[in-house]
């Protein structure tokens, strides 16, 4: 199987401040990877630097995606390319709908890969197609991006957005944060429903629960800025377990 | 980063789409003014001795007023003898045959305004302004079929002089302001439009105003005059070419709403703002004013305002007539080292009047943008109800944003409503657009277009689209 990421000895700052210390990890075409560990060990700062969040600086290390160099690439080039970020907190945009910017991105993907822009019939259809696979109401596609909308909307969104710009790599960054049993259920059926063979996911959380609905390949532990350990999804029983005190403690100096 | 910033610097200079110049022949007169300038003006418009003797009482009082300052505007001192008052594209052809310049008919098509009928927007009639004379009017057989006057201010004076002499100068007196009384004593042309009794127009009418030659002030003079029980819905678009220096378009727009009618003034202002180090740019100094004298009548003004070096603009109602309504809808938008002050004032004098006020400012670069507004409630005015929303939207943080009501209430029945808000596009908004793949400067756009679309919604939808595109061009190099 060929490499669809591939980070090597990742260091990143924001503020001056070093979060990530040294991260690899290679993620296969088809792979569902997860990346599990306690607050503040650097799990939003790897989402948020492969997607090229303007805070964060890298300082060392290299990032390869489909064989590129991801960290050249501007954050719209890499939306292009096939990656996707399901942000933890999705920011809201007053007054643009959810129809015109899903146009929007549409059409600058199709643009980039030099293809004509979608008509408007054949958008319409698409948007109808993907809002039903998510239970997204038409109701919430007019309104605002986000604007009002509770947590679990938001988070519904968000897998809309990934159902209609079908990325090669999603990452999803706490996807299972705020939300109840129910609303959990729904988005991660949407990213089941979502799941090709060709597709790859990075599923970034805290807990376990929302692996019981989204099946790891890999299990990975993040804990001080370094990938501390990496084993199959039965790590994640362990986890829930044991919590993440033994984790501390074996790396504790 | 360099080659970025080169990148941006480019747009920003691009931006500007109508900046160039048309090679027309176009008689100038000589820079300054005085009386003789007055007659010779008026003498070549071979206009009625009353007009004259307005134009010279108004100059006259004019050399008595001094320039406004209370505005929040840096405006640099203007020579006001080093300005040519009267340029004519027309003129040298006019003495061979009566067919207008090809050069001419080819600037309105490049600006997007064919002049021949059959090319035309469909439902709407131009009357093409350059400089200070109208270049032609189209659809005026068929209007005058309905009974509507739809031509020139110049021309109206000749064929019209009654309706003219009648109601000009009675919404914007010449004592007014200072601009309004030089309006008077050297305006140009103009349009001039006359909807009789219960007469719907049947199309858009439209007048399109270009500056063309250089050192020339432009000086329109529109009036409005909708009879009982009539419709009209009147758009107004501007430009200019790029120059370095200034110049002056100091405007009257009168417009007069008779019982039970209706009139939509919609503008789309797009005066050569200047380029991106505040050279140049139009000086836009106007006074739009509209009276609601019959019951029930309806006066809106849509405006969005995207050019200027220096916008100085308060389009008003006055709600003379009872149960009669004013709405003032606006998109003010500044970059690089652009002033806009504009507002409006609602003078509510009748009983039941009702006004809206709509105000959407966004400043980006170095720019200043000013609300200014007037609610006032006259003694009499029973049941009077304004509701007012000024909201500001800043990109970056070397420009400014101002918000000046005023309310001036003198009868206890009034409900007034100001609600205000300033806010900020924010890094993780444009981030989150980044990440869907949309560039910076289209996210802008974006988000510009959807902060102004509650005014945007109120214009023709020809003129909506042009104007959403007009917000993200303006803005291009808006951020780096």
């Amino acid at each position: 199987m060929e490499n669809l990421l591939e980070i090597r000895n990742l260091h990143a700052t924001i503020d001056g401040k070093e979060i990530l210390k040294g991260i690899d990890l290679t993620v296969k075409a088809g792979e569902v990877h997860a990346i599990m560990g306690p607050n503040g060990s650097g799990k939003s700062t790897l989402s948020n630097v492969l997607v090229g969040h303007p805070a964060y600086t890298v300082t060392e290390g290299e990032v390869y995606y489909k064989g590129k160099n991801l960290l050249e690439l501007s954050p719209e080039d890499r939306s292009h390319e096939g990656l996707f970020l399901s942000f933890q907190y999705p920011v809201e945009i007053p007054g643009v709908s959810i129809t015109n910017f899903m146009r929007a991105a549409i059409n600058a993907k199709r643009q980039y890969l030099g293809q004509e822009p979608m008509n408007a019939t054949e958008f319409l259809k698409v948007m109808r197609e993907k809002r039903a696979l998510v239970n997204l109401d038409s109701k919430l596609a007019n309104r605002s991006v986000n604007e009002g909308f509770s947590g679990g909307e938001k988070k519904r969104n968000e897998i809309f957005q990934m159902a209609m710009l079908e990325p090669t790599l999603s990452i999803l960054d706490e996807t299972d944060s705020g939300l109840d049993i129910d609303a959990l259920r729904i988005v991660a059926e949407g990213v089941n429903k979502l799941k090709r063979e060709d597709t790859s996911s990075l599923v970034i959380t805290h807990y376990q629960r929302l692996l019981d609905y989204i099946k790891p390949d890999i299990v990975h532990v993040l804990y001080n800025g370094r990938i501390v350990k990496t084993a199959g999804p039965e790590l994640v029983m362990e986890l829930e377990e044991r919590g993440y005190d033994w984790i501390k403690n074996e790396n504790r100096q | 980063m360099k080659k970025k910033d080169n990148i941006l610097k480019k747009i920003a200079n691009k931006a500007y789409e109508f900046g160039f110049v048309s090679k027309i022949k176009t008689e100038v007169i000589e820079k300054g003014l005085n009386e003789d300038v007055i007659r010779l003006i008026s003498g070549k418009k071979n206009e009625p001795e009353w007009l004259l003797e307005f134009r010279l009482e108004a100059y006259r009082h004019w050399l008595t007023m001094e320039m406004p300052r209370w505005a929040h505007l840096d405006i640099p001192p203007i020579d006001y003898q080093a300005i040519s008052y009267y340029a004519d594209p027309l003129k040298k052809n006019k003495e061979k045959n009566k067919e207008i310049d090809p050069e001419l008919m080819k600037t309105f098509e490049k600006l997007g305004i064919p002049l021949e009928e059959r090319l035309a927007l469909s439902g709407t009639a131009v009357d093409a302004v350059m400089d200070s004379v109208s270049v032609k009017t189209t659809f005026k057989e068929e209007l005058k079929e309905k009974g509507i006057i739809f031509c020139s201010m110049s021309e109206a004076v000749q064929e019209y002089p009654d309706l003219v002499r009648r109601y000009l100068g009675t919404v914007v007196n010449y004592r007014d302001n200072f601009y309004a009384a030089l309006n008077t004593a050297v305006f140009s042309d103009g349009s001039f439009v006359y909807i009789p009794k219960g007469v719907r127009c049947p199309m858009e009418l439209s007048t399109y105003f270009r500056i063309n030659a250089a050192n020339t002030g432009q000086f329109e003079r529109t009036l409005i005059v909708a009879d009982d029980d009539s419709y009209v819905s009147y758009l107004e678009g501007c430009t200019a070419p790029m120059r370095d220096e200034n110049q002056l378009h100091a405007a009257i727009v009168e417009i007069v709403v008779n019982n039970n009618a209706e009139v939509k003034y919609s503008t789309v202002q797009n005066w050569y703002p200047g380029d991106s180090e505040g050279k140049g740019g139009v000086y836009n100094f106007v006074t739009k004013r509209g009276d609601c004298r019959g019951t029930n009548s309806k006066l809106s003004w849509t405006q969005v305002e995207t050019g200027s070096a220096i916008t100085w603009k308060y389009p008003s109602c006055i709600l003379r007539g009872d149960n009669s309504q004013g709405e003032f809808y606006s998109v003010a938008l500044t970059n690089n080292f652009q002033q806009a002050d504009t507002g409006t004032k609602m003078i509510h004098l009748g009983k039941n009047t009702r006004s809206t006020i709509i105000s959407k400012g966004i400043s980006a670069g170095r720019s200043q943008n000013s609300y200014r507004g007037l609610v006032r409630v006259s003694k009499n005015a029973e049941g009077a109800r304004n509701y007012s929303q000024c909201d500001s939207l800043l990109l970056g943080d070397k420009c400014g944003a101002h918000t000046f009501p005023y309310m001036d209430i003198h009868n206890n029945s009034a409900v007034i409503e100001h609600e205000a808000t300033t806010s900020k596009i924010s890094e993780d908004q444009l981030f989150y657009c980044n990440q869907r793949g949309i560039g910076t400067e289209e996210a802008i756009g974006l988000i510009v277009n959807g902060y102004a679309k509650e005014v945007l919604n109120k214009l023709p939808m020809e003129f909506a689209i042009e104007a959403q595109k007009l917000l993200s061009v303006s803005l291009e190099g808006a951020v780096g």
